[in-house]
């Protein structure tokens, strides 16, 4: 089995799920290079210490310590409401958005914590970018200016704006399908595109880090095929976290998988390794138990 | 996965204890620099200061941010300081409106208004004599023939926008949106035109209920609509799925799971006219005398009563009585908005 | 190539599904139907017994009567009407004046207590100040008129004056003598005040509509709250605040009673809005009303006619831009 045929039968992903052995997705993650943490020189990556989450008092989250390495692809899976999105969340302050969320523990971007007082919120989220379930371009705007809408936003000053432009297009595996059509509204594309182009979008601004909350849910397996490619290119320069229902997908993309469950209670995570040694020899047995599609 | 104690939530975002006191003594920084402004220059009064306290607050807010963060930050911070300003300005004219009409209308409050109308007394009289019973009384049976009218024309209206939705309804709502700004004085204008002029020949109450019933049918209807579209649908089809007819589920189910809605829709549209000053002066005279038919006779009313007071009069007491009666009104209009506020809000839960 | 053709043949025409509703629903649905259509009636009524009472009048006057500015009955020895000139002129203008004076003041602040209410209050004291709105948009003309000329209008009178004094220069301010009470500037603050709750209501309820998904991916690019609003709230709410800014523009025109008692009703033209003179339409009715012979009725219904159609088209725009922005959004 090749990665492209699986990603184009993704109708048929439910049915494959139940019956991959771990080890038929451990060679699928083999076949990725694999990254060493600490090996690039990107900076010292991201990390966290100790996160609790809540909302209002139902505690959601517990003790989540995990480090994601400088360039390095690190995917989170787990069932629904294992709190995997919230806690991505956490890693860009996005988590404080919602009115009663509250939080403890640290999050550190190159050794420092996002969460210190004083720290601007706006410029940690410029260093740690997020992409989002559903794509969501700004409708107002042209494809060109919701590519560079972040320097906008940011209200940060850049020369060869268009230079920028093509980069993060081609970075993004866009510019060839709009390069003629950057004056468009950016709702004139296709689901898959618009996805891109909010992924181009994250890239204008140059962020370290990456955040993926299930980019790829609401695309077709040709779109999904198109964004996996595009993480692989954008991991050689920037650290991604990417938070998937797919674990196909995270075989595929991810030099790490950090497994979380919910047991009723607060989400914890459970189990964090290479990918393949999670879907070939996982060392704990409920980690086992999910990745074989025994539950979840 | 060794269970910890688990460590206290926390809201790091939150404005911390520094940063308070930073805008504490920021605020009055710029407290001092308004005194200084009003001693110094043109500026004064309480607007002065009020106007002067604004513009420094916001400058030296802009500054911190400045000097603490960037430009982007600080012209954020004039958004936030902008938005409170809009939101108190706003503010004043409500506080200051309740509080005139309590600290100015309590005076004209006596036992005896509701028990006497203004035939033994004229509005420059003291306060003591004469009273609202007549425009109480004549309030009451115009709003309520206003409601006799307009209620079930309102509730039509509603249930074909939400039970029948025919090829109409787009049009429908749309009018009634429309009908919704005729301004009063022309519904004054068109009950004269229709009946007064050419039939009856006479100011009374009825002509003013049924003015007062243009200005309150869209109330009612776009409230009752809002009500109604709250049902779930699973109750209609339920009502019908059980081989119910759409008159029986909409009579049996869906009007009486809407009750406490329709009640609120009521009670905005009373609310709504129970003030109305221009077409009842067109329409349905003025009187000073207790009057109970709405079929003969000018009829007085609570915003008559108040006008009459307060452009005949000029004295201090003529305008007592005038705030007095405004206070009745506003106490009216309160009590009118708090039940259907109660209402609706005990409906969500 | 002909399989496809014969199967095409082989799909049937949709059945048409019908049903003989029973005696009572036919009924209901008649009564219903009919009850929904008397807004139709009510308004298409108003045009036509305005138009019948006025027409004698429009006849008479034709074109001017919206032109001209002036309003007269000479009478004769014995009171009988001798002469008579009907122009709307000078009132209509004092109507778009006052309206746009309340507009130019009501709306900035109402949008931007709509997005303090929005995107700054929090919990208890968001739905306190919403209360609050709600109830003071529910207040009556008469109240904010005689607040306005009891407590608004000292201050209405300063603000006035530095006005004038700073900016005399420009002729809107200018003042041919020295009356600062009264006037269309302070009505048109009155009527600011009136229309603030309702814009601010609307312009909310907007802003609250705005897609949080475009909002989340605002604030993830680093956006302040400004930044934000700029780039996704304002383009998503814009048609449909003018369209709450249109409504306000149309309850001020239309407003009788405290126009009535705040502005000094005089029949002239009067663009000098700091001075205490004007009029606005509506005011006129109610002035001119009391003492009106038959045939100055027939005037005031072909002014209430006019005063109709104006509001109705502003509402209808309104309604227009709102629902067109407001629901769907882009």
């Amino acid at each position: 089995m090749t990665v492209t045929e699986s990603s184009n039968n993704d109708n048929n992903m439910e049915k494959k799920m139940q019956t991959t052995t771990p080890s038929s997705l451990a060679s699928v993650a083999g076949n990725r290079e694999q990254r060493v943490p600490g090996t690039n020189l990107l900076g010292t990556g991201l990390e966290t210490r100790g996160v609790h989450a809540w909302f209002g008092t139902k505690h959601v989250l517990s003790d989540v310590s995990l480090d994601f390495a400088a360039g390095t692809v690190t995917a989170l899976i787990g069932p629904s409401g294992c709190g995997k999105s919230t806690y991505l969340r956490t890693l860009n302050r996005m988590h404080e958005f919602i009115p009663t969320a509250a939080l403890a523990g640290e999050v550190l971007l190159d050794g420092q914590d996002i969460y210190a007082p004083g720290t601007d919120v706006t410029k940690i989220r410029l260093r740690v970018g997020m992409v989002f379930q559903k794509p969501n371009p700004f409708p107002s705007m042209t494809i060109g200016e919701n590519v560079l809408s972040g320097l906008k936003l940011a209200q940060i000053k850049k020369s060869n704006t268009d230079e920028l432009l093509e980069s993060c297009l081609q970075r993004a595996g866009l510019w060839n399908e709009v390069k003629d059509r950057l004056g468009e509204h950016g709702g004139a594309l296709s689901g898959g595109q618009q996805q891109r182009l909010c992924i181009a979008r994250a890239l204008a601004v140059e962020p370290q880090v990456l955040l993926m909350d299930e980019p790829c849910s609401a695309l077709d397996p040709g779109s999904t095929f198109r964004i996996e490619q595009t993480i692989s290119e954008l991991a050689k320069s920037m650290t991604i976290v990417i938070v998937t229902h797919n674990m196909q997908q995270a075989a595929r993309v991810a030099d790490y998988t950090a497994f979380f469950l919910s047991d009723g209670g607060p989400g914890v995570m459970v189990e964090t390794a290479p990918t393949s040694k999670i879907f070939s020899n996982p060392s704990d047995k409920r980690t086992e138990d999910y990745v074989t599609g025994r539950f979840g | 996965m060794t269970q910890s104690t688990i460590p206290k939530p926390q809201m790091p975002w939150g404005t911390s204890k520094a940063q308070r006191m930073a805008t504490a003594s920021l605020l009055v920084l710029a407290g001092l620099l308004a005194g200084a402004a009003i001693e110094l220059t043109g500026l004064s009064g309480k607007l002065g200061f009020a106007a002067a306290y604004f513009f420094f607050a916001s400058l030296v807010i802009f500054a911190q941010q400045l000097q603490l963060r960037d430009l982007a930050a600080a012209k954020d911070s004039l958004l936030s300081s902008f938005a409170l300003l809009a939101m108190t300005i706003t503010l004043i004219p409500i506080v200051s409106i309740v509080s005139t009409v309590v600290l100015k209308g309590y005076k004209g409050i006596h036992f005896g208004m509701f028990t006497n109308d203004m035939t033994q007394a004229s509005v420059n009289d003291p306060v003591q004599a004469g009273g609202l019973l007549h425009a109480l009384v004549g309030t009451i049976i115009m709003v309520g023939g206003a409601l006799i009218v307009s209620f079930p024309i309102g509730l039509l209206t509603a249930l074909y926008l939400t039970e029948i939705r025919g090829s109409l309804a787009r049009p429908i709502k749309f009018l009634v949106q429309a009908m919704s700004g005729v301004p009063s004085i022309v519904a004054g204008l068109f009950i004269l035109s229709i009946l007064v002029i050419p039939v009856t020949q006479e100011l009374n109450g009825l002509m003013g209920s049924l003015a007062l019933s243009i200005l309150m049918i869209p109330t009612i209807a776009r409230t009752a609509e809002e009500m109604l579209l709250l049902i779930p649908n699973e109750l209609r089809e339920a009502g019908v799925a059980l081989g119910a007819t759409q008159w029986r589920t909409v009579s049996g189910v869906v009007v009486p799971a809407a009750k406490s809605g329709l009640v609120t829709a009521v009670i905005l549209g009373i609310a709504r006219i129970i003030g109305e000053t221009a077409p009842i002066l067109l329409v349905s005279g003025g009187a000073d005398a207790l009057n109970f038919n709405p079929m003969s006779g000018p009829m007085g009313s609570l915003p008559f009563y108040i006008w009459k007071a307060f452009l005949t009069g000029g004295t201090e007491e003529a305008y007592a009585r005038a705030w007095g009666g405004m206070l009745i009104l506003l106490i009216l209009i309160m009590v009118l908005f708090g039940l259907a506020r109660y209402l609706s809000g005990r409906r969500a839960v | 190539m002909t399989l496809l053709e014969n199967r095409s043949a082989e799909i049937p025409a949709p059945r048409e599904i019908t049903t003989k509703p029973r005696r009572s629903d036919q009924i209901f649905r008649a009564v219903v139907t009919i009850g929904g259509m008397t807004s139709l009636v009510i308004l298409g009524l108003i045009a036509l017994f305005l138009s019948l009472k006025g027409i004698s009048v429009l006849r008479v006057e034709k074109f001017t009567f919206i032109t001209e500015s002036k309003w007269e009955v000479l009478q004769d020895a014995e009171g009988k009407v001798a002469e008579s000139t009907f122009g709307l002129g000078a009132m209509l203008i004092g109507t778009f004046l006052s309206a746009f004076i309340a507009v130019i003041v009501g709306v900035p602040i109402a949008v931007l207590s709509a997005l303090y209410l929005t995107f700054y209050a929090r919990g208890p004291v968001k739905k306190l100040l919403i209360s609050l709105i709600d109830l003071m948009a529910a207040f009556p003309s008469l109240l904010f008129g005689f607040w306005g000329f009891i407590v608004l209008m000292g201050s209405a009178e300063y603000w006035a004056k530095l006005l004038n004094k700073y900016l005399g220069f420009i002729p809107i301010f200018d003042v041919p003598a020295p009356i600062f009470e009264r006037s269309p500037f302070i009505a048109g603050l009155v009527l600011a005040i009136m229309i603030i709750p309702i814009v601010t209501a609307i312009s909310r309820e907007i802003f609250d509509q705005t897609p949080l998904d475009r909002v989340q991916a605002a604030y993830a690019l680093g956006a302040s709250k400004l930044a934000m609003i700029r780039a996704v709230v304002i383009p998503y709410g814009r048609g449909g605040v003018v369209g709450g800014a249109m409504l306000g523009l149309g309850r001020a025109m239309g407003e009788t009673v405290a126009v009535y008692t705040v502005l000094n009703v005089v029949y002239q033209v009067n663009w000098q809005v700091l001075f205490g003179a004007g009029g606005n339409v509506a005011s006129l009715i109610l002035l001119k009303f009391g003492e009106a012979g038959p045939e100055e009725v027939n005037a005031l219904m072909a002014a209430g006619l006019v005063l109709f159609l104006l509001t109705l088209t502003v509402n209808a725009i309104s309604d227009v831009l709102i629902n067109k922005f407001g629901k769907k959004g882009r």
